[in-house]
């Protein structure tokens, strides 16, 4: 159902999004708690820890878990206001129905149930079983995931399932698997502290993964040199040693080239060359005419630049290569991905101390749900559901016949073009919300409107949500017992703190209730969070994510575990590849060929400028939750366009003018800000926003063809200045000056 | 006699170029029950037009407070351990000498309550033995309380410089100011 049933402002005055702001003295009992509960930021992959303080079944403040030793205490704004989702006016409190002309209005949860189910069945039983999808999020705990991945699989019996991590981590899981065999960050983040080298690519680590600066910083502190790869001016790159602007969709070149001159001066480790890795001599060749002058032209980036760059890398005895979605949001983020990783290898310096790689995982749970098998091609573990042995395994876990188990299915993005297609008639989602987050928004909008019946498990009516038949009234990460991984690869408890308010639920007791209804009871028996965690230990146990050794009290007592741990006794892996073994067929870590590709789209006459889109430190991707938080709003209360002066007096385009983006998919009106600390020849514009301020309006839905992550991060604009002066912002002090 | 636990080998250290505007320190200090959510901390940019770089600006503590110097109605003290304390409500006259005088430009009149107010380096937590809420959160160690002997070994291109030099007027802190290695003061002008 794509029209909305009343207006649109109709929806906001009843759902929101509402700014919520603490009382000026403060929640009642905050000096006071009942207890004060020891958890993690709902937030990004950094996963800080943090005590909520709870009096009377409310979370009313927060104070630092300074014993925490990835975070100590620290945390970023939204770390800090994170408690303000709970108590939230716009809190969904019980299941909506949609009625046409009226809204959304409550119904119990029978109802729900019943018509939920009926209409599963009905589609099921008129188009086949892959003609009802599921959509599943990232911010779910390790439980969750694997329970979602579950009951598509085996109540549902779809196998169109993906989730938003599709968007997000996916170019680095495959990009990993094919290098090492094993998809997690090879390092935690304490071995960055004596690395003589850190490049950072493509992660603006400073506004979205803050509490990770510090230890970046930790390392400048002890003469590590930094090399910031980014084409804007990030807080980290102010006071980097390079700062290397790239030119947006050209990463791989600029990896090419750093690669071509360590082989040309000999800057390689041969001996683990030899010894480790596979894959060398045809990697090389392809980048073979990658000078330096080449690279210049191609990335924009001052040839000395990329010289010092990579001498400086050539050169150190420890380093640690980080990346994030700059590079991976591509239609080749895989091959950037590889680029890097190629880097690594050729170095050497990987599996020691404070030599480290790794992509820092931008969800909250963005390490661990994409390990627990409700991604389209995966089963828990990380196995492959192609695979017959894989198939084979977790079938016995679940108790199920293998010919039972679906296939590999579609992506998202596919899912979303599928629907398009007449292909997919029913969706089903929680903690997801594509019409925000996927490109080509306007798109998206049109496929929800082609389906039969959509239905949301979720806290808040998302924008996706308003869109929806059936809304579930869900749980927020607090109100559930679990277990997300960190960036780090470090398992970590999630605590109740609360209970969901009203008549919402707890997704896992929605869920539960579905596959029941489904005719599947005797599949979903579990006491509590922790019973399906054992659950996913044996599933996962053989596989290359394998937590068999983690328990909850393990994670309690050691302050989590870091997966692989494959028996009980085991440490956990804090650093991988000690050994030198990698998860590859053959055992060693493989390079691969990354030559430099086109982006998908490109500039041209209509389409003259480069657009990038991003966050900023106070909003968390879609916005689903940050965007109805009072003080984040009013750090960054809109998004703004991001424009170099040059660019900006070439178009006559003024300070806080009004301008008008369009690209092939769509247009939207953003006000401007003008700063040299971006490229003369892109423009900037972030994406948290709904509606008319959605930079994904303006986003191609260009694939990758390995890892089916959209191109966010470069396409062909036009701008376009219309003359008026866009109000005074509350907050000024985002902006440039006049 | 001191009631309180305040640690007085704890020092509060202020590191610009680590300040990464993320405000973090803005939205903890205005938690704090006593700040009516009033931020007592302040993050600007120095000019976003030209670079992300941003200050932050916390009370100094000063050696001899000139806040409370030109405060007519006596409602400023600065106690045992050093802290200069926000105005006393009772007596608070909403002047806004101390705005004017300060050389940080620290204290700030709220209008609607007609009362300065300003950072007491969270003198209920330290006075208890914790850190102020603003250094314990800040994400990239821009802030910090702590030891001298912690911050030498952690920033070993950095001193730590409490004296600032207003032209002819000499202004020594309780706060320091992170500097180039051997640096002795700062010359504001």
């Amino acid at each position: 159902m794509a029209k909305l049933p009343v207006k649109e402002e109709n929806i906001v005055k009843h759902f929101g999004p509402t700014l919520n702001y603490a009382p000026k003295d403060g929640y009642v009992g905050r000096d006071e708690p009942d207890e004060a509960v020891k958890t993690h930021c709902c937030f990004c992959g950094m996963q800080c820890g943090i005590q909520l303080l709870v009096k009377e079944n409310k979370v009313v403040g927060f104070e630092p878990w300074m014993e925490f030793p990835f975070n100590e205490g620290r945390l970023c704004p939204k770390g800090v206001q994170r408690y303000l989702q709970n108590n939230h006016p716009d809190r969904l409190l019980s299941p909506l129905k949609r009625v046409e002309g009226q809204g959304f209005v409550p119904l119990d949860w029978d109802d729900a149930m019943s018509k939920t189910v009926s209409e599963i069945q009905r589609i099921q039983e008129k188009y086949g079983n892959d003609a009802f999808s599921m959509l599943s999020g990232v911010s779910l705990t390790n439980e969750k995931s694997y329970l979602v991945g579950k009951f598509a699989r085996v109540a549902l019996k779809t196998k169109n399932l993906d989730y938003n991590g599709r968007l997000c981590m996916v170019s680095a899981g495959a990009g990993n698997k094919k290098a090492f065999g094993l998809d997690r960050a090879s390092n935690n983040y304490s071995d960055l502290e004596y690395a003589e080298v850190i490049i950072v690519a493509g992660a603006n680590i400073s506004e979205t993964f803050p509490t990770l600066t510090h230890w970046i910083w930790k390392a400048r502190d002890r003469g590590a040199k930094i090399i910031v790869i980014d084409p804007r001016m990030i807080p980290l790159a102010r006071t980097a040693d390079i700062h290397l602007d790239v030119r947006p969709g050209t990463d791989s070149a600029l990896y090419g080239a750093m690669l071509k001159y360590l082989v040309d001066h000999d800057m390689l480790d041969h001996d683990f060359i030899d010894n480790y890795t596979s894959g060398f001599q045809e990697t090389i060749d392809a980048v073979k005419d990658y000078t330096l002058e080449w690279a210049e032209e191609i990335t924009g980036i001052d040839k000395n630049k990329i010289r010092e760059a990579a001498e400086l890398w050539g050169k150190a005895k420890t380093s640690f290569l980080l990346h994030a979605r700059g590079i991976e949001h591509h239609s080749k983020g895989v091959d950037n991905v590889l680029g890097c990783i190629n880097l690594v290898l050729a170095t050497g310096r990987i599996g020691r101390p404070y030599c480290g790689y790794g992509t820092i995982t931008g969800q909250g749970n963005g390490q661990g749900g994409r390990e627990h098998g409700h991604k389209c091609d995966q089963l828990p573990g990380n196995r492959d559901i192609e695979n017959p042995e894989h198939r084979k395994y977790i079938s016995e876990v679940w108790g199920i016949d293998e010919k039972d188990m679906p296939g590999k299915g579609l992506s998202a993005y596919e899912i979303i073009e599928a629907i398009h297609r007449g292909e997919i008639k029913g969706l089903i989602s929680i903690c997801f919300n594509p019409l925000v987050s996927l490109p080509n928004s306007n798109y998206v909008r049109e496929a929800l409107e082609k389906l039969e019946y959509y239905v949301c498990i979720d806290f808040f009516l998302n924008e996706t949500a308003r869109h929806a038949d059936i809304i579930l009234a869900g749980s927020l990460q607090e109100e559930e017992e679990g277990t997300t991984t960190s960036a780090e690869g470090r398992v970590i408890r999630i605590r109740q703190a609360v209970t969901p308010p009203g008549n919402a639920r707890t997704d896992t007791s929605i869920i539960l209730e579905l596959a029941k209804r489904l005719g599947v009871k005797d599949k979903f028996t579990y006491e509590n969070s922790e019973a399906i965690f054992n659950e996913l230990r044996v599933a996962s146990k053989g596989g290359t994510a394998d937590y068999y050794g983690i328990t909850y009290k393990r994670i309690e007592d050691e302050m989590g575990v870091f997966w692989p741990c494959p028996e009980i006794g085991h440490p956990g892996t804090p650093r991988l590849w000690e050994d030198k073994k990698f998860k590859t067929p053959d055992g060693k870590a493989h390079f691969n060929p990354a030559p430099y590709k086109l982006p998908g789209e490109v500039t041209d006459e209509d389409f003259p400028v480069i657009l990038t889109t991003g966050r900023v430190v106070s909003q968390y991707l879609s916005g689903t939750q940050t965007r109805r938080i009072g003080k984040l709003v009013d750090q960054f209360p809109e998004p703004l366009l991001e424009i170099h002066p040059k660019m900006a007096q070439q178009y006559g385009i003024k300070q806080r003018e009004l301008v008008k983006v369009s690209t092939r998919r769509g247009e939207g009106i953003f006000p401007a800000n003008i700063v040299e600390t971006i490229r003369e020849d892109t423009v900037f514009i972030p994406y948290h926003w709904s509606g008319k301020k959605s930079a994904n309006q303006l986003t191609p839905g260009t694939l990758d063809p390995i890892s089916k992550i959209p191109e966010f991060k470069v396409c062909a604009c036009h701008l376009e200045p219309l003359k008026e002066i866009a109000a005074p912002s509350k907050e000024s002090t985002a902006y440039a000056s006049v | 006699m001191n009631y309180t636990s305040f640690n007085k080998n704890e020092e509060f250290f202020v590191d610009m170029q680590r300040c990464i505007g993320c405000k973090a320190c803005e939205l903890a200090c205005a938690e704090c029950e006593t700040n009516g959510q009033e931020s007592l901390i302040h993050v600007n940019y120095v000019d976003r037009a030209a670079t992300v770089q941003t200050t932050v600006q916390v009370c100094m503590h000063c050696d001899d407070p000139v806040c409370a110097n030109v405060c007519p109605a006596d409602a400023i003290s600065k106690d045992e351990n050093g802290i200069v304390h926000t105005a006393n409500t009772e007596r608070c006259i909403g002047c806004s000498n101390c705005v004017m005088a300060c050389p940080f430009g620290v204290p700030k009149k709220e209008e609607s309550y007609d009362l300065m107010m300003k950072c007491t380096m969270c003198y209920d937590r330290t006075s208890i033995g914790k850190k102020p809420m603003c250094a314990t959160v800040c994400p990239s160690g821009a802030l910090f309380f702590g030891t001298r002997t912690e911050i030498e070994e952690m920033r070993p291109n950095s001193t730590p410089v409490n004296s600032f030099i207003f032209g002819k007027e000499i202004v020594n802190t309780k706060v320091n100011i992170m500097m180039p290695k051997g640096s002795t003061e700062l010359i504001i002008y």
